[in-house]
């Protein structure tokens, strides 16, 4: 299936090409005389970029932008503050970052702090530790571009610790700028070839659409596999198969995208699904990417996380010395919510020498990631033990966080349930909630006439009459005829408290105008 | 045949044959070889290994830092603040440093750097950008919607240049850029599958920016592509000139004519040394040459908070002004910064400072002067020194160091020397440069990493160890050419 018709498939009627887009701008163009003379030498632009699929979710997030200047600039709303659950991002949802994070970080910023007596011993130590990594002794050098070592072999015991001593080796280790880059970073050893050759890349919908927009990018096929909303949003094999082999008449599947715990679902990986993945990866000849950067928020009692790293090696040969594997990790989310940070890494496994050796070739022509990203990546994998002085805080502040998600969680799949017009799954990890929208036949029909999906209309009238942004589905992708919301559960248990009241206000408003 | 019957493919998906060809393409000399056998020699010594040298200094990197300048304060107080809020009750910080901060803080969602900001980037850093080029460039207009910040400069070049890339075969886009040229152009090149089409700076006039070899270039590229972009770096790198302001205007007059998209390189607008030049920005010169062509040159400059006075690599901190873009062109732009979510907010805050410096009336301010002038005057001075210091080998000559970070003298090579690398199956000046780290330690990047006439040799070196070292790896590079050059005789 080629990318635009895709594209309208998933996305319906949410769809804008690159064309439709223009339209808009034709406001802004010159006169005609200077249209004359304007060189325009870049009309004929990358293709590719041109397919790249922005959603209608970025005019309602550009909406949401001057709502809140609005609002700043004393204009009379039915509201009097904007509430953005769109993203997650739990920083501008009023959660805190963490105390030790953001003190070694200043220490390694601005060393004067290192004679301050209010920093425990513990925040200078780790500041003098990875100061002494930077050459100069500073933050402002260049780092190694795959990273620094001493981050990097942190990261690797890391993965040991948390895999049940499951080996890992720096060398394998690649620290970027947000596993949105590390992502696309191997995307791009992959993605390449046209026609029947082009890399496919097979991928979940709903899926968050950053990524969607990536494998546009880089003109990837895409390939998409449903997840069964029904069975808890289960990835089920025979769909990926049934997937995978239809997309081989037109490209070549190189690569399945996991992401687990799900965004936007929120279903938790069993082993045993893990394992059933992994065996279909090595049957179709596709490397894993495995996208686990959620992997430190599973709420459901009884669910562990199980990292696909794991459950590869334990499977044994011949999987675990063939399968070819890339697992992803972030400090934006879990419990640092550093997402302006700008720090991720992607572990390798199973990837020849050769092609490691290119990879760090092509990588050295960009520059390392920020050092103070790599700073708070260290922390977030090697943090504060039992007995350090900066332990009770931070296990404090971590415990907070972990209680505020599994009360939001909790909370609104109660508020939920008792609301005509939704069902919700089972948030079994994760940042969001994904519930289904059922919306009266009359406001379908009438989002119909207005050119956009019903759960857009749903979404831009909730904006603009109650102040709260959400993500439509349609632009994370759904089953046709169906209409979810996700929001965003890493936020104070205030600001969800408010989305719950006006979200429920809205929407029995919205059911009686249309029923 | 596993336990289920299931056949497992032994061969891997990802190899070096089905990976992306133009991966593969990608080299860049400034981190290429030389410097990974830097590097085992750094961990040679380490453990002991007996040398007739003591460290290695790697002067191949334009990396202040590393070779011991020492960061503004005042920035790093009001980054620090920022990181650590709590900062902002301590007594040891400047008012000003605070207000700054607390500045910056408002405008970052939820009052903190770790949230996602806009893709374009924070409101008031483009805001204060656009100020800042509008005191730059004598109160030219600058609209701070044409102001995209990014991760360092080079995240900014490799999406424009991106964007232009498109066609096959004689209509694939070329890309003009300078030899001697920064090797991230290449390598975009390479990685992006666009035609590289080469413009030669004249050494003999110091790196002159000739416009007729831009037209001859242009017409011998659009035999086999189809030319749109044309890059220049100024102040250069390697080269280190700083092109005059009538060159400046031969260029935009000549992009007019051809229809050409510029893009101007200006990371090192600070670092002007020579006492005869001076930095005119492409944009001032653009808009002073009048409406016929400031109506309608596309151009897009850039600027990164790594290099000038302040030498922060490790924030990744950058912008690109983009003027006259097509709106639907711009449009694109804006979707695929979108795609990358954010530049990091750090290096936003870092930014923000660099174009919003204290002012006079604050308390930051005469530190600040001081440390700002100290760091110019040092690269000012190290800078004379280097060049003078090569221009009195024999065997060596090198250009006056009118700006930018480094020395890229030309070295004369017996032709036994030329013979032998070319057995070895390496670039002459590699092979030179090679021996010079294993027999000295110092690590510098051959000229043939950046682009030279056929049959010249150079090196770049950087300009940044401090001065005593810096005297010392003269002295040995001395020593060591004339060893070299009498054992090849």
């Amino acid at each position: 299936m080629s990318t635009v018709a895709y594209c309208s498939f998933i996305w319906g009627s949410g769809y804008i090409t690159a064309r439709a887009r223009t339209r808009t701008h034709r406001s802004l163009q010159k006169t005609e005389e200077q249209k004359r003379r304007i060189m325009s030498v870049l009309r004929k632009i990358n293709p590719t970029l041109q397919r790249i699929c922005i959603c209608e979710q970025e005019n309602l997030g550009r909406r949401a932008m001057q709502i809140a200047r609005e609002l700043k600039q004393g204009v009379k709303k039915p509201y009097k503050e904007l509430v953005d659950v769109s993203i997650g991002d739990a920083h501008s949802g009023g959660i805190k970052p963490i105390t030790f994070v953001r003190q070694v970080i200043a220490a390694c910023i601005y060393p004067e702090l290192l004679h301050d007596s209010t920093l425990p011993a513990d925040v200078k130590e780790r500041a003098w530790r990875l100061m002494r990594e930077c050459d100069g002794g500073s933050v402002g050098s260049y780092t190694e571009e795959c990273g620094i070592p001493y981050v990097k072999s942190s990261v690797s015991e890391f993965i040991t610790r948390r895999d049940g001593g499951v080996p890992a080796s720096p060398e394998n280790v690649f620290i970027l700028s947000g596993s949105q880059t590390a992502l696309m970073f191997v995307l791009s050893l992959l993605v390449h070839g046209e026609g029947s050759a082009q890399t496919g890349v097979a991928f979940p919908v709903p899926t968050y659409s950053s990524f969607a927009m990536a494998l546009d990018e880089l003109g990837a096929e895409m390939v998409p596999y449903y997840l069964c909303e029904e069975e808890g949003w289960a990835l089920r094999v025979e769909e990926l198969r049934r997937a995978v082999r239809a997309s081989g008449l037109h490209c070549t599947p190189r690569a399945l995208y996991v992401i687990n715990p799900s965004n936007p679902t929120g279903n938790v990986q069993s082993r045993k699904i893990i394992e059933e993945v992994i065996r279909f990866a090595a049957e179709e000849k596709l490397v894993i990417m495995a996208d686990e950067v959620y992997q430190d928020t599973v709420h459901e009692e009884g669910i562990d996380f199980v990292s696909y790293k794991r459950v590869l090696f334990e499977l044994g040969p011949p999987y675990s010395e063939s399968v070819q594997l890339a697992s992803f990790h972030s400090v934006s989310k879990g419990f640092m919510g550093e997402c302006g940070l700008r720090s991720g890494y992607v572990e390798l496994v199973n990837l020849d020498p050769a092609v490691m050796e290119q990879a760090c070739k092509w990588l050295s022509a960009g520059s390392c990631s920020a050092v103070t990203g790599q700073i708070a990546l260290n922390i977030m994998v090697d943090p504060p033990r039992p007995g350090d002085p900066s332990y009770t805080m931070y296990s404090q502040e971590v415990k907070f966080k972990k209680d505020t998600l599994t009360c939001n969680v909790r909370r609104v799949q109660e508020v939920l349930e008792d609301i005509p017009g939704f069902t919700c799954q089972a948030v079994g990890g994760g940042f969001y909630a994904f519930p289904r929208l059922h919306l009266p036949q009359r406001a379908v029909q009438r989002a119909k006439e207005l050119g956009v999906e019903a759960d857009l209309l749903y979404c831009t009238r909730l904006l603009e009459e109650e102040g709260v942004c959400l993500e439509a589905g349609s632009s994370l992708g759904q089953k046709e005829g169906t209409h979810h919301i996700r929001l965003c559960l890493m936020t104070s248990t205030k600001t969800l408290g408010m989305v719950l009241k006006r979200l429920k206000r809205f929407h029995l408003r919205f059911l009686k105008e249309f029923s | 045949m596993t336990e289920n019957g299931v056949v497992c493919q032994r061969g891997k998906v990802l190899t070096t044959d089905t990976m992306n060809p133009n991966v593969k393409k990608v080299e860049y000399a400034v981190r290429g070889p030389i410097v990974q056998r830097a590097v085992q020699i750094e961990n040679e010594l380490k453990e002991g290994v007996k040398k007739p040298f003591s460290e290695v200094i790697r002067a191949n990197i334009g990396d202040a830092h590393a070779m011991g300048q020492r960061p503004i304060t005042f920035f790093r107080q009001v980054v620090a603040l920022c990181s650590y809020s709590k900062l902002l009750e301590d007594d040891k910080f400047p008012e000003d440093a605070k207000n700054r901060a607390r500045r910056i803080l408002q405008a970052c969602n939820g009052g903190s750097i770790g949230a996602y900001s806009a893709s374009q980037g924070i409101e008031c850093v483009r805001q204060d950008v656009a100020r800042y080029i509008e005191r730059r460039d004598g109160g030219i207009t600058c609209n701070p919607d044409n102001i995209y910040l990014c991760t360092g400069a080079s995240d900014g070049i490799v999406a424009i240049l991106k964007l232009l890339v498109s066609g096959e075969g004689r209509t694939r886009t070329g890309v003009m850029i300078p030899i001697p040229q920064y090797p991230l152009y290449s390598a975009a090149l390479a990685d992006l599958g666009a035609v590289q089409v080469s413009y030669y700076l004249d050494e003999d006039r110091c790196w002159a920016l000739d416009v007729s070899e831009l037209r001859r270039a242009l017409v011998a590229a659009r035999q086999h592509c189809s030319p749109r972009a044309l890059c220049v770096i100024n102040p250069g790198n390697p080269t280190g000139q700083v092109q005059s302001r009538q060159c400046i205007e031969d260029v935009i007059r000549f992009a007019a004519e051809e229809h050409l998209f510029l893009m101007a390189d200006e990371v090192y607008q600070d670092n002007v040394y020579a006492e005869d030049c001076q930095f005119h920005s492409f944009k001032k010169v653009l808009y002073e040459m009048g409406p016929e062509y400031s109506d309608i040159v596309e151009l897009v400059s850039f600027h990164s908070t790594s290099k000038c006075y302040m030498g922060e690599c490790g924030f990744r901190g950058g912008y690109m002004e983009v003027i006259n873009m097509d709106p639907e062109v711009k449009a694109q732009l804006t979707k695929m910064v979108s795609v990358r979510l954010c530049p990091p907010v750090p290096g936003q805050a870092l930014l923000d400072l660099v174009v919003n410096p204290p002012q006079r009336d604050e308390p930051s301010y005469s530190t600040f002067i001081e440390e700002r002038a100290a760091n110019l005057r040092d690269l000012a001075t190290k800078a004379k020194l280097a060049q003078e210091a090569f221009n009195r080998i024999p065997g060596i000559t090198c250009n006056p160091v009118q700006g930018a970070m480094y020395c890229f003298p030309r070295i004369s090579l017996p032709e036994r020397a030329v013979a032998e690398a070319r057995e070895m199956g390496q670039a002459p000046d590699m092979f030179y440069c090679m021996k010079l780290l294993e027999d000295t330690g110092i690590c510098l990047v051959p000229g043939s990493g950046f682009g030279q006439m056929d049959g010249t040799y150079h090196f770049r070196m950087t300009i940044l160890p401090p001065t005593d070292k810096l005297k010392i790896v003269l002295d040995k590079v001395k020593e060591f050419h004339q060893s070299f050059t009498q054992h090849y005789s």
